[in-house]
């Protein structure tokens, strides 16, 4: 008997005559849901389809939304996250929605603090974002400012949103906080970040702030979220909610929680500093390469014909010996190579020791206090833009986006 | 206690039984399942819990929406509890330990496991689960138990946070395993329910691997009779309340039958309207009235006498209103059944009743607090109200001390039940299923202590139920004789804890080599208590034996008894034989511990016949 999900069915198992509503089979074993609400699996073979009951469904009463004239305008962008996912209580599926009925029903604070637009460039898991989306999410931000939104939050994966934050940091120039903001826990549990942090994020999107952000929560407790400059962020643990820490710098803001009151750092860059401006090109054929100790030379090989390495290399910025050779061959045969630490807090310094001098002479840059990272994005940014040597060498060493800002205080 | 026919009732009732489990580790991750003082905590965590839709059915949306962020819960943390306990990391797999104790279980009442259990998240937003979720899995099915009933599940779930005051937590508890059994609604009478849960306590200790003392095992009871309805009571601690739980709730279904009958030849009737009332208490001295920013009423026709009628023992038919009222938030409620009183005037009530157009049948019910709460505490009254005209309310309530009930909520549906993501599936092989031993049934074990050992069946019932029963088991095997043994594990140890000897500092080594000592002659079986002491403190069990109770030999007892006997030669002259009693207490403060009272009696009267 061929079963599909939704299915109610007759069980005979354990002696006991069952009724369920079939989920799913795998290897001659169906899971069922009984009206316990627990599923259970049983061979397939003991199933068989029950004649369809009549079964009461709650009514729901949907009382249509208003969104307050009043307010200012925020424009949600979705690239996927699940800011606004509602789960299926019978099957467990999360899906996400998107409309502001949607998001609103789901976080009801979020209309106190503002209208909204909504936006969806793509729908992806956030490993799976390229840089062709990040210009694609350029584009789109550039397009929600535009048409009037006082701010812009971009809903994404924590796992490359700090990429995706950098990526456009280097390409818009903005006159109003752009906020990234993802959930840690996901959102089909009561105890999800999610509605926090995008709270925090709205309240930001009215605030005084004029650049990209992280938002996220400060600390595990949910008391305040933290305002990341999104060129010196990195998210530091797998699963805790206070995974993203700015680097070797404070963060330029927090919001407390529930209250809302977002507080801005000496630094932070106020709103309307800048106008409004997209430089959306990238050479996205570059790479990064996290040197270790016994790395196989041929290696740097591989990024023969790539337009830039950036290498997370040992200490001050080195690697070792038998690769310099290789990487001296790499830029000879045009690949723009920069040099950033593993070490990811303190600068690059490639004049203190001999490998480092040796690296120099062979024509790599040094990135400064830049994240990898961050790094690499910024290459692919400035390759995209500029084509002389002279000029990449440059803008990789001046502090574009604050992806050089380094908190001299914080070194003691 | 009032009693009835409960089967004429149609009285059925089923348990769940929630049992901790003694395993090492929590259910899903792999911090010690170990309970802590919670003055010991060593951190803390704030959390909000936020849900989609309202947990308590008919309340208005600024409550829901009250709900939604207005409780900040705080968890405490300690050096043993890490990232799962709160939810700040994916859940370690199913606990191996748990399962196969849960399967033991299922095994011994005959039931059929899942070929793959399949853990669930089942939503509880009270802030005792830092995730907002509680984790469960079933895992066998349909068993039988003697005593005419039938057990319908057994799952594995995560224990809850502790509650330490209303919205501060505990995370040590939080994931150690529970069973939860879930029998058939098959019990038709108070006793049974006892029996049952009694039946099903003695099964799990037979494991010798469920945790022990307050706090550990937990009941709920679910009732009905006929033309009543479910009522699930949570949290029964002690076993010998569950047959009063049933009794008082079994009352208290009938009582609101009969108020139902009685409203309906009333033709009572609950309009819903609210009044601001406030201006009637201006110069009120009563202290509740006086301080409230709004005093609402509203009139219930018909229900005169009725909403203050006792309905179990301690409560009135006004108590459950005031239950549901207290859901927003306000202290409780006045009922003019009630009043004059708490420094509420006749002629207060008067007014209100005259003001509110309510006459002698009917009942004004009144709430005070600020607008918003007693908004919806006048809501939830009315809800309450006309529900009584339907009877019984499927209801969870709490129990209260006396076995006594209190609304907590309306009974859940499956409808909060969904699966975690988190955890695969884990099968269960037939072989696995066929290699589990079950253990002997404590009950067995008892008649089988009376049969070989010659215990009489006060001590067997006493030893089986002993948490030194695994030494004791111990020590038999090792060729100790049954009855010392029992008598040192059940006798000397409970005294050495009497006197604050802490038993965890005596290993069960050093018990079981002083057994062997004294069986071999080395050391008297009067010292076995001084020797453990000396072992808690620290001592080498040779020292011990050698400083406390030196072998002394039959020579050296003899001539110690003839110094005492000489020493008191006028008196045993003058009492002759019935002097041995007295003297058998001098010799046996001398040499106490040192050798056997038996040969110390056997001496003294050889001594004693020498001497007169």
């Amino acid at each position: 008997m061929i079963f599909s999900n939704n299915d109610p069915v007759n069980m005979e198992f354990a002696g006991l005559d069952l009724h369920g509503i079939y989920i799913s089979g795998s290897d001659g074993n169906a899971v069922v849901k009984l009206s316990s609400g627990y599923n259970i699996c049983v061979p397939e073979s003991l199933c068989t389809i029950a004649p369809e009951r009549s079964v009461a469904q709650p009514c729901h009463t949907v009382k249509p939304l208003k969104q307050d004239a009043n307010l200012p305008l925020l424009s949600i962008i979705s690239t996927g996250g699940t800011i606004a996912s509602t789960v299926d209580y019978r099957t467990g599926a999360v899906s996400s929605k998107f409309t502001t009925e949607d998001i609103i029903r789901s976080i009801p604070e979020l209309a106190g603090i503002a209208r909204y637009r909504t936006a969806q460039p793509f729908n992806i898991l956030s490993e799976n974002m390229n840089p062709a989306m990040w210009q694609e999410l350029a584009r789109a931000i550039r397009d929600e400012i535009v048409a009037g939104a006082t701010g812009v939050i971009v809903t994404h994966g924590t796992d490359t949103m700090l990429y995706s934050a950098a990526a456009i940091s280097f390409m818009l120039t903005v006159p109003v906080p752009v906020i990234f903001v993802g959930a840690q826990r996901s959102a089909d549990r009561p105890s999800s970040d999610n509605a926090m942090n995008v709270i925090c994020s709205a309240k930001t999107g009215v605030s005084d702030l004029g650049e990209v952000v992280v938002c996220m929560h400060a600390t595990s407790d949910d008391v305040e979220c933290a305002l990341h400059r999104a060129t010196r962020v990195r998210k530091n643990h797998t699963s805790r909610r206070d995974a993203f820490q700015s680097v070797e710098r404070a963060p330029v803001g927090m919001v407390s929680y529930p209250d809302g009151t977002v507080f801005l750092g000496m630094d932070a860059i106020p709103r309307g500093t800048h106008e409004l401006s997209l430089f959306d090109r990238l050479e996205s054929h570059c790479g990064l390469l996290q040197y270790y100790p016994g790395i196989d030379p041929a290696v740097f090989d591989a990024f023969r014909g790539y337009a830039g390495l950036v290498i997370a290399g040992t200490g001050l910025g080195h690697v070792g010996t038998d690769c310099i050779a290789k990487i001296a061959a790499l830029i000879s045969a045009g690949t723009f190579v920069v040099m950033t630490s593993q070490c990811q807090a303190g600068y690059v310094c490639d004049r203190v020791y001999e490998t480092g001098r040796d690296l120099l002479d062979a024509g790599v840059v040094e990135g400064g206090c830049m994240l990898p990272e961050v790094a690499l994005v910024k290459l692919m940014w400035v390759l995209g833009n500029v084509t002389r040597r002279e000029d990449a060498m440059r803008m990789m060493q001046m502090n574009l986006k604050g992806e050089l800002d380094y908190d001299l205080g914080r070194e003691m | 206690m009032i009693d009835f026919d409960y089967e004429a009732l149609g009285l059925k009732a089923g348990i769940e039984i929630h049992q901790q489990l003694n395993t090492k580790e929590k259910l899903f991750s792999y911090t010690p399942a170990i309970i802590r003082d919670s003055d010991e905590h060593t951190g803390e965590v704030k959390r909000f819990l936020r849900v989609a839709t309202s947990e308590m059915g008919d309340v208005d949306s600024a409550a829901k929406e009250e709900l939604l962020t207005s409780k900040l819960f705080t968890y405490y943390t300690y050096d043993t509890t890490g990232l799962v306990e709160i939810d700040e990391q994916p859940p370690a797999p199913l606990n191996p330990d748990a399962l196969d104790l849960a399967l033991t279980i299922a095994k011994m009442f005959d039931m059929t496991p899942l070929p793959q259990i399949h853990t669930m998240r089942k939503m509880i937003v009270d802030g005792s689960v830092t995730s907002g979720f509680q984790r469960t899995a079933l895992v066998a099915l349909n068993g039988s138990i003697d005593l005419a009933c039938r057990i319908d599940t057994i799952a594995v779930e995560e224990d809850a946070c502790q509650r330490i005051t209303d919205q501060v937590f505990s995370v040590d508890r939080l994931g150690i395993p529970l069973i939860e059994i879930t029998t058939a609604p098959c019990m038709r009478t108070p006793e049974q329910v006892h029996d049952v849960a009694q039946h099903i306590g003695m099964t799990l200790r037979s494991t010798g691997r469920v945790k022990r003392g307050l706090g550990t095992i937990r009941q709920d009871v679910n009732v009905s009779i006929h033309d009543g309805a479910r009522v699930e009571i949570k949290g029964v601690q002690e076993l010998d309340l569950i047959s009063d739980v049933v009794r008082h709730e079994v009352q208290r279904q009938l009582s609101l039958l009969a108020i139902k009958n009685e409203l309906i030849a009333r033709n009572a009737q609950v309009n819903g309207e609210v009044y601001d009332v406030t201006p009637i208490f201006a110069g009120t001295q009563s202290q509740v009235l006086k301080k409230a920013k709004i005093i609402l009423g509203t009139v219930l026709h018909g229900f005169a006498e009725l909403v203050g009628m006792e309905i179990q023992p301690g409560r009135r038919f006004g108590s459950e209103m005031s239950d549901y009222a207290k859901k927003c938030g306000v202290g409780g409620l006045f009922h003019t059944d009630e009043l004059p009183a708490y420094g509420v005037t006749t002629e207060e009530v008067s007014i209100l009743k005259e003001n509110l157009g309510a006459g002698e049948q009917d009942v004004v019910i009144i709430v005070a607090a600020t607008e918003r709460k007693s908004r919806c505490a006048m809501r939830m009254v009315i809800h309450r109200a006309k529900m009584a005209m339907g009877g019984v309310p499927e209801e969870t309530r709490k129990v209260l001390e006396g076995g006594s009930t209190a609304y907590m909520r309306p009974l859940s549906g499956a409808a909060r039940m969904y699966p975690e993501t988190d955890i695969l599936p884990v099968p269960v092989t037939l072989e696995y299923w066929d290699s589990i031993v079950t253990p002997e049934l404590l009950v067995d074990k008892a008649k089988r202590f009376v049969s070989e050992y010659g215990f009489d069946a006060g001590l067997a019932h006493q030893m089986v139920f002993s948490e030194k029963l695994p030494l004791f088991e111990r020590a038999v095997a090792e060729g100790i004789r049954p009855a010392f043994a029992a008598r040192t594990v059940l006798a000397s140890l409970k005294e050495l804890s009497r006197a604050g000897i802490s038993l965890e500092a005596i290993p069960d080594d050093s018990v079981i080599a002083v057994m062997r000592a004294i069986e071999a002659g080395h050391a008297a079986k009067e010292a076995v208590s001084e020797i453990l002491s000396a072992c808690a403190r620290g001592m080498v069990l040779d020292e011990a034996i050698a400083t406390i109770a030196p072998v002394f030999s039959r020579e050296e007892l003899r001539v110690l008894i003839r110094m005492i006997v000489s020493e008191r030669a006028d008196f045993i002259k003058l009492r002759g034989k019935t002097a041995l009693d007295p003297i058998m207490g001098v010799v046996m403060k001398e040499v106490r511990g040192r050798i056997d009272g038996k040969v110390v009696s056997e001496v003294l009267d050889e001594e004693l016949g020498r001497f007169v």
